[in-house]
């Protein structure tokens, strides 16, 4: 909502700047037809994030090992359901309704449509007009369009923590996690930006999510990768980094695609309006962007991989991708377009420098998602404040906010559900692989046991 | 009757295959195996991380022949097997106590 008025506010500027409008000559679209377009924009938009979550699914099957294949699938199909169903009931009013500059919207469960849309939908043939036009006096856009369209970005920051966590973690403690994450977590520290809270107050500015879904999701799978370990094997002595090559890199390739495909609705759709040609450039613009950070990441990382390892190497390549995605992230709507390669391609670099680092930590990261999400996440957010409009002492101060927050809660969360009831199945399931251990079956029935 | 087992590079099976069926051999059993000889293993980097690979891909042949025939079977899989390089494998040859042909129930030298 809030977002929305910011963006709105952003293209008003842009035509009072003159760069789509020369005064009184051109018609306005009409505000009925305004309404139409922006809804229609956060629909498909948000179908196309919503496949993120397929995205999500597939990069993770294929980067675990077979033996944890059904878990992963399940775990995703899961938490993409939680997320919906959480931000429903609670998590987009504490997100949206009033935050007023603060820290927190509103305690209001269950979201519905705006009274004014129920009253057109419900009105007889003769008031049909007069609701209708209460309906665009009140809002830009339907009310539950803005709903799914937020609603697939939490499900994006649960995504992430999935893959970090592969291969060892319990379901159900999991799914517990995913609960307050996509109820509590990401709404509260969503609401300070984009419900339009104390730091977007400040000028900090985060187009589609660097740090508000993407640092956020990796801020999460820190947390519960320090308070989970491990999984068995994976650290030998001496410093000593075992690998556990990925069981199909095929489906690993696909699930970036995927994602890269979702992601022009991530930072398309971002620009939250498609009621004027001001917004249809603003949305080109966008996509262009997101296409070559991407691009920009994936050759980076081919050429770095090549030079430190003297071989390419394809998971890193696919985070890559990734990185580059979340890196230009914050800032999509730059209107040079070299710049997204520039911030595309250091995406790209962090993600092939972050991966060998972090196992060095002992942090046991199966997926990347920690380097991919979150270090790139900062590198976005932060390269608004260098090529975009934003200052970089604000960018930090939201960085450094979001992230303590998100962080510490959920470290405190992983903790009392590791004391409670236990987060990491024990060694001999690990072994055998979630599939058979929490599932009962294998996701490769017919194939030869490795 | 002698039991030839020979251990080559899994890319010179069609070569070892023709050559074998150009001196005669109507039959062989095909294995894919792993382990390591002289050459050792070698290492990999996934992700970052190196490791070794301790036992490399090879292609085992079975094949049962007269005990006239070994010779020239076991010369016909050294030509063709031989790249020169290191790892290209060993052949070693067995004696057979005994063979049947399961569908006849011919046995000895009729069974091969």
């Amino acid at each position: 909502m809030n977002r929305f008025l910011k963006f709105s506010i952003v293209a008003c500027a842009l035509g009072a700047m003159g760069i789509y409008a020369t005064g009184d000559a051109v018609a306005a679209v009409d505000t009925e037809t305004a309404f139409v377009l922006n809804s229609f924009s956060f629909l498909v938009h948000g179908v196309l994030v919503m496949f993120m979550a397929a995205g999500f699914a597939m990069l993770e099957s294929g980067l675990v090992r077979a033996k944890n294949t059904a878990a992963i699938c399940l775990k995703n199909i899961a938490l993409y359901s939680v997320a919906g169903l959480m931000y429903y009931i609670i998590g987009y009013a504490l997100m949206y309704t009033d935050v007023d500059k603060g820290w927190i919207g509103a305690f209001q469960f269950l979201y519905n449509p705006a009274p004014a849309e129920l009253g057109m939908l419900n009105a007889e043939d003769a008031g049909k007009a007069a609701a209708t036009a209460a309906v665009i006096a009140d809002s830009t856009y339907a009310s539950m369009s803005d709903w799914f369209f937020q609603m697939v970005f939490v499900a994006t920051a649960a995504s992430i923590v999935s893959g970090t966590l592969a291969e060892r973690i319990k379901v159900w403690p999991f799914m517990i996690f995913v609960v307050f994450l996509t109820g509590f977590i990401y709404p509260i520290q969503g609401s300070w930006v984009w419900g339009a809270g104390w730091l977007s107050e400040m000028g900090f500015s985060d187009f589609a999510g660097s740090t508000l879904v993407h640092s956020t999701g990796g801020w999460a799978a820190l947390a519960g990768a320090i308070v989970l370990g491990a999984r068995k094997g994976k650290f030998g002595a001496g410093g000593r980094v075992n690998p556990m090559p990925g069981a199909n890199l095929p489906l690993a390739t696909l699930g970036t695609f995927v994602l890269w495909f979702g992601w022009f609705g991530f930072n398309g759709g971002s620009q939250l309006a498609l009621g004027s040609a001001a917004d249809a450039a603003a949305i080109a613009i966008v996509y262009v962007n997101t296409n070559l950070a991407a691009a920009s990441g994936v050759v980076v990382a081919m050429i770095l991989t090549q030079i430190m390892f003297k071989k390419m190497d394809l998971t890193l390549v696919l985070n890559g991708a990734i990185g580059g995605l979340v890196a230009i992230t914050a800032g999509p709507d730059l209107q040079q377009h070299a710049h997204a390669i520039i911030v595309g391609g250091i995406g790209g670099a962090l993600v092939v420098i972050a991966v060998p680092l972090i196992d060095k930590l002992k942090i046991d990261d199966v997926v990347g998602a920690i380097s991919a999400h979150l270090v790139c996440g900062i590198w976005g957010t932060l390269a608004v404040g260098i090529f975009g409009s934003g200052s970089i002492v604000t960018q930090f101060i939201g960085i450094v906010a979001i992230g303590a927050f998100v962080f510490v809660t959920s470290l405190a969360l992983w903790l009392i559900l590791k004391v409670t009831i236990g987060i990491r199945v024990d060694e001999e399931a690990e072994m055998a692989g979630l599939d058979q251990a929490e599932l009962g079956l294998e996701a490769y029935p017919e194939f030869g046991r490795n | 009757m002698k039991m030839i087992t020979a251990i080559i590079k899994p890319f010179k099976l069609d070569e070892v295959r023709e050559a074998l069926t150009a001196v005669g051999v109507e039959g062989m059993t095909v294995t894919e195996v792993k382990g390591f000889g002289r050459q050792k293993g070698h290492a990999e980097v996934y992700r970052g991380a190196e490791y070794t690979i301790a036992f490399l891909p090879k292609v085992k042949i079975d094949i049962a022949v007269e005990d006239g025939a070994a010779d020239k079977v076991v010369e016909a899989i050294q030509q063709s097997a031989s790249t020169g390089k290191i790892g290209d494998g060993k052949i070693f040859v067995h004696d057979i106590a005994s063979a049947v042909r399961i569908r006849t129930g011919e046995t000895g030298n009729e069974a091969l």
